[in-house]
């Protein structure tokens, strides 16, 4: 099955996440998720925040990725992500806290918040304790 | 010739320096070390980007977008990385310097400056600074960038510069490093299509949403990873121009103290002789 598998690499501006071969990943693009394997048709496109899981055969690996963005070639797949972690490197306490502090700018109803970037952070911290919690 | 306790205490003074600069220099290699490192991180993202980018440009053709835009040019902005600190030889001068070489009209210019000693020389020369950044220039990180780049593409989609510039030292080795002033927006769709962006089965390429969708999102990105490497490389190079600085200071300072040296050792001995002339001569032997 060794021909049939997809080489991955996920990037971030400050060091190199991942650099291997996979059977299938699984990423949240823009448009929904989206599986690749071995051989799939050129593809460029834009990440959301969510997981990106790496399968082989029965293994399973899961990323956080926010955002960013994908291109698929002949070399295999790109990730290039500004953020992206292994779920043991997230720091519970800190993602809780994070939650905390979001939920609390959304629900303040004060004009001088900017709603939208609480909840980005709020689907950040969500997303990173969905990971900690499976 | 100069007093004994005179000379003794320039020594002792070259000698603290010394110690000083030693420290420095050791200080310098050490973070210079960790800077490299961060800089062999940071490239692989940023190739991979353009990379992209110039896939998104050779698969189809006459793509148009406002950051691609060349417009004519009334106002300029220089982005200019420089550090926080002097002791670092030509770093800081060179650089700023290569950047005033783009500042033909100081009017039509706006600058954004990474490191008190940009903002300095700009303020000096008049040129207006619309923000400027201090405290991040030894170690940046992409949030640093991020803000910056941010900055920059809001000054061009208001058209307060019709280009923006990027001037920064590029790392070449850890003794020669060269300041480099290159063009971040409008983004050069030429620059790319030399690049090994292999245009066989490039039209083949889907694009999710569609292909502005993704070089709205591309360019932005490749705009903050250039500023984010340019930033990271100018840190290696102002850690290498300190490093070269102090360990010729340190040097120097050796040399000073030899020279110092024998200026007191003479002294030591004229005195010596003197003394011992005024011995002989109050004994009467010669009377």
């Amino acid at each position: 099955m060794a021909e049939n598998k997809i080489r991955l690499r996920i990037v971030t501006p400050v060091r190199e996440l991942y650099d291997e071969e996979a059977e299938m990943v699984i990423m949240r693009s823009s448009i929904g998720d989206i599986g690749i394997l071995h051989g799939h048709q050129p593809l460029t496109t834009t990440l959301d925040y969510g997981f990106l899981r790496i399968i082989n055969g029965e293994d399973e690996v899961k990323a956080t990725i926010f955002g960013g963005f994908a291109s698929v070639d002949e070399r295999g797949i790109t990730v290039l992500s500004d953020a992206a972690e292994w779920p043991e490197e997230i720091d519970e306490g800190r993602a809780m806290a994070a939650k905390e502090r979001a939920e609390n700018r959304i629900r303040s109803n004060d004009d001088s918040v900017d709603i939208a970037r609480a909840e980005l952070a709020l689907r950040r911290a969500l997303i990173r304790l969905e990971a900690k919690g499976k | 010739m100069a007093s004994m306790r005179d000379i003794k205490r320039r020594i002792k003074s070259v000698n603290s320096t010394q110690q000083i600069t030693k420290a420095m220099n050791l200080v310098a290699s050490s973070k210079l070390t960790r800077a490299k490192n961060r800089l062999m991180d940071t490239r692989p993202f940023f190739q991979e980007t353009r990379k992209v980018i110039a896939g998104v440009v050779n698969g189809s053709k006459g793509i148009s977008h406002p950051f691609l835009e060349q417009r004519e040019v009334k106002k300029k902005a220089i982005i200019l990385i420089t550090g926080d600190r002097g002791l670092c030889g030509g770093y800081n001068a060179n650089v700023s310097k290569a950047a005033m070489s783009h500042a033909d009209d100081v009017n039509n210019v706006s600058a954004i400056t990474v490191g008190s000693k940009g903002r300095e020389f700009f303020k000096r020369r008049g040129i207006k600074i619309i923000e400027s950044f201090t405290g991040i220039s030894e170690k940046p990180g992409y949030s640093d960038a991020l803000k910056i780049g941010q900055l920059a593409l809001d000054l061009f989609t208001k058209g307060e510069a019709d280009e923006i510039y990027l001037a920064y030292t590029e790392f070449i080795t850890t003794l020669y490093s060269e300041p480099k002033v290159i063009k971040v927006l409008p983004v050069d769709v030429n620059e790319f299509t030399n690049d090994d962006g292999d245009s066989s089965g490039q039209s083949l390429t889907i694009y999710e949403p569609d292909e502005e969708a993704v070089l709205e999102y591309v360019i932005p990105k490749y705009v903050n990873t250039v500023i984010f490497g340019a930033m990271v490389e100018s840190a290696v190079c102002e850690l290498g121009a300190r490093m070269t600085a102090m360990d010729s200071a340190t040097e120097n300072a050796s040399e000073m103290i030899d020279s110092l040296n024998l200026l007191y050792n003479r002294a030591r001995q004229g005195q010596i002789t003197q003394e011992i002339t005024e011995i002989v001569g109050g004994s009467g032997i010669y009377d």
